[in-house]
């Protein structure tokens, strides 16, 4: 995964200095139209094709859903939902590929404690360095989409790169690439905007008047987008958030927190220097010793 | 040291057993190693302090243990010195001339028994805090979330995680500065920390700070006079 130069990072995980690159490279971006998915899994079998990656035989729980959430090795799942519309009385198979929405603000990024563990390159991609992941799993508790999974086997975390090692040799992500009805679309930022803006006129023509697109604002944007028929109720597609934001017990803990923290804690070791400077030890004297001995040698 | 030379030696006061002193000396141990480890990972500009304990995944790995000793240490030495640190009158007596306290003129306090209301606070506050890094730990911890779903079925959502881990930080930090006025206050007060090292500490220390206990351990034969 080193296929990018550090002028190519434009975000580190608990680094204290960063230093930015002259600017950022163009924004990429992968823009799925659910409407347009048939639910065949081939982009999770190019997943685990493309990252050399197995996932053992579960359980049929009696869903779609296989494996039934996102493992370490499943960085994509399709997840399948039956909705009755109440308006049209049609029951509704909504089918969504989760996995790794590429934040422009990554909450994983913000609350790993292990220095070039989580980077963002200059494209936007955000990715795991997994030599410098320590497996402590604050990613999981930084991500608002519930995507980054620990091993158990390494202890380390994974989610989806968006094919950083594919795009770095001019490829597209693999699940793009297997995509047979082009529910995966892959490109700029700039294009998969245009691109969502067609298939959302295309949706409103067909009567999804409340088609739209899931490029959420309380992340700042993710570089993994959604075309959604029903994109007034997100949550209807398997729980994707209505509007997710980092948390703020994260914010707290790993932004103001840690400075706080830092602050108290020093705060009480200079007093105690300070004190211990001015007033000096607090001795025991003769006296005391005397008076001691003169009790201690006193007939009962 | 002393402008008039006492009579002979000062006489010694027993004041920790051998059991008492590992005791405390483990959970001083794992404490240390809390400490450093949980700061690694508190702030990235202490990120370097993992390199103590062989890295970020070594120290992953060692602190929820060293938290378990601890933990298991302080129950221990909880329920070893709970019958003397229960609160008295006196403690109030004592707070309300903690002025004298810092300015170290103790002979203006009242005689007080083996510890002094400070000492009591520090004992209760972990207490109550150990407790709250324990809970708030184990949800933070793989091994912890698997204990705690299945001897508890208690079932650890992700925001019950965001919430621990804002909890064990700020656990963590009140619990570094009690620390820290613990650890002051045995270099402060000079004779204290032979205390926990001999076992024993002099006449003289037991004199001008635990007075009412210096009395009552000569009433009830522990001090070898002479």
């Amino acid at each position: 995964m080193t296929t990018f130069q550090p002028l190519d990072i434009v975000r580190t995980s608990a680094t204290v200095t960063t230093a930015p690159p002259a600017g950022r490279d163009v924004e990429v971006a992968k823009l799925i139209d659910v409407s347009k998915c048939i639910g065949c899994k081939a982009c999770q079998s190019a997943c685990l094709e493309w990252n050399d990656l197995r996932e053992p035989v579960g359980t049929n729980l009696g869903v779609y859903d296989n494996p039934h959430d996102l493992t370490p090795n499943t960085w994509t799942l399709m997840r399948f939902t039956e909705w009755e519309n109440p308006q049209s009385g049609n029951l509704e198979w909504l089918i969504r590929k989760d996995g790794c929405m590429h934040c422009e603000d990554p909450g994983c990024l913000k609350a790993c404690p292990a220095p070039g563990a989580i980077v963002q390159y200059a494209n936007c991609i955000v990715d795991f360095q997994h030599d410098a992941c320590i497996g402590c799993g604050y990613c999981e508790k930084g991500c608002p989409f519930n995507i980054p999974r620990v091993s158990r086997i390494d202890n380390k975390a994974y989610k989806c790169s968006l094919c950083s090692d594919r795009l770095a040799i001019g490829q597209q992500p693999a699940c793009a690439k297997a995509c047979p009805t082009h529910a995966i679309m892959f490109g700029t930022k700039t294009e998969m905007l245009a691109q969502a803006e067609k298939n959302i006129g295309v949706l409103k023509t067909r009567g999804y008047s409340k088609a739209g697109l899931y490029n959420p604002p309380g992340v700042s944007g993710t570089h993994v987008m959604y075309v959604l028929h029903h994109a007034d109720q997100p949550q209807l597609y398997a729980g994707l958030a209505d509007n997710p934001s980092i948390s703020p017990l994260v914010e707290a803990w790993k932004g103001i927190g840690k400075y706080a923290g830092m602050a108290v804690i020093g705060a009480t070791a200079l007093i105690g220097a300070f004190h211990y400077l001015v007033r000096g030890p607090n001795k025991v004297s003769a006296h005391d010793e005397d008076e001691a001995k003169r009790l201690a040698e006193a007939p009962k | 040291m002393n402008d008039k030379a006492p009579s002979g030696a000062p006489v010694r006061v027993p004041r920790y057993s051998g059991s008492a002193r590992i005791n405390h000396w483990i959970m001083a141990i794992a404490f240390v190693i809390l400490l450093l480890s949980g700061l690694s990972l508190f702030h990235p500009a202490l990120f370097f302090l993992s390199g103590i304990f062989g890295g970020g995944a070594m120290v992953r790995w060692l602190h929820p243990w060293a938290g378990v000793v601890f933990a298991l240490g302080f129950l221990m030495l909880f329920i070893r010195f709970l019958p003397a640190n229960l609160p008295e009158l006196t403690d109030f007596k004592w707070l309300a001339k903690i002025r004298y306290v810092v300015s170290g003129r103790d002979e203006f306090l009242p005689e007080v028994g083996k510890y002094n209301a400070g000492q009591k606070l520090v004992f209760w506050s972990q207490a109550a805090l150990v407790p709250i890094m324990v809970v708030s730990g184990f949800a933070l911890w793989t091994p912890g979330l698997d204990f705690l779903q299945s001897t508890f079925g208690i079932k650890a959502t992700m925001d019950h995680r965001r919430l621990a881990a804002v909890v064990h930080a700020a656990a963590a930090v009140t619990t570094i500065v009690i620390w820290i006025v613990h650890v002051y206050a045995a270099i402060w007060v000079r004779g204290t920390l032979s205390a926990m090292i001999r076992g024993s500490v002099t006449g003289g220390w037991g004199w001008r700070h635990h007075r009412r206990w210096l009395k009552r351990e000569v009433a009830d034969g522990h001090v070898k006079s002479g």
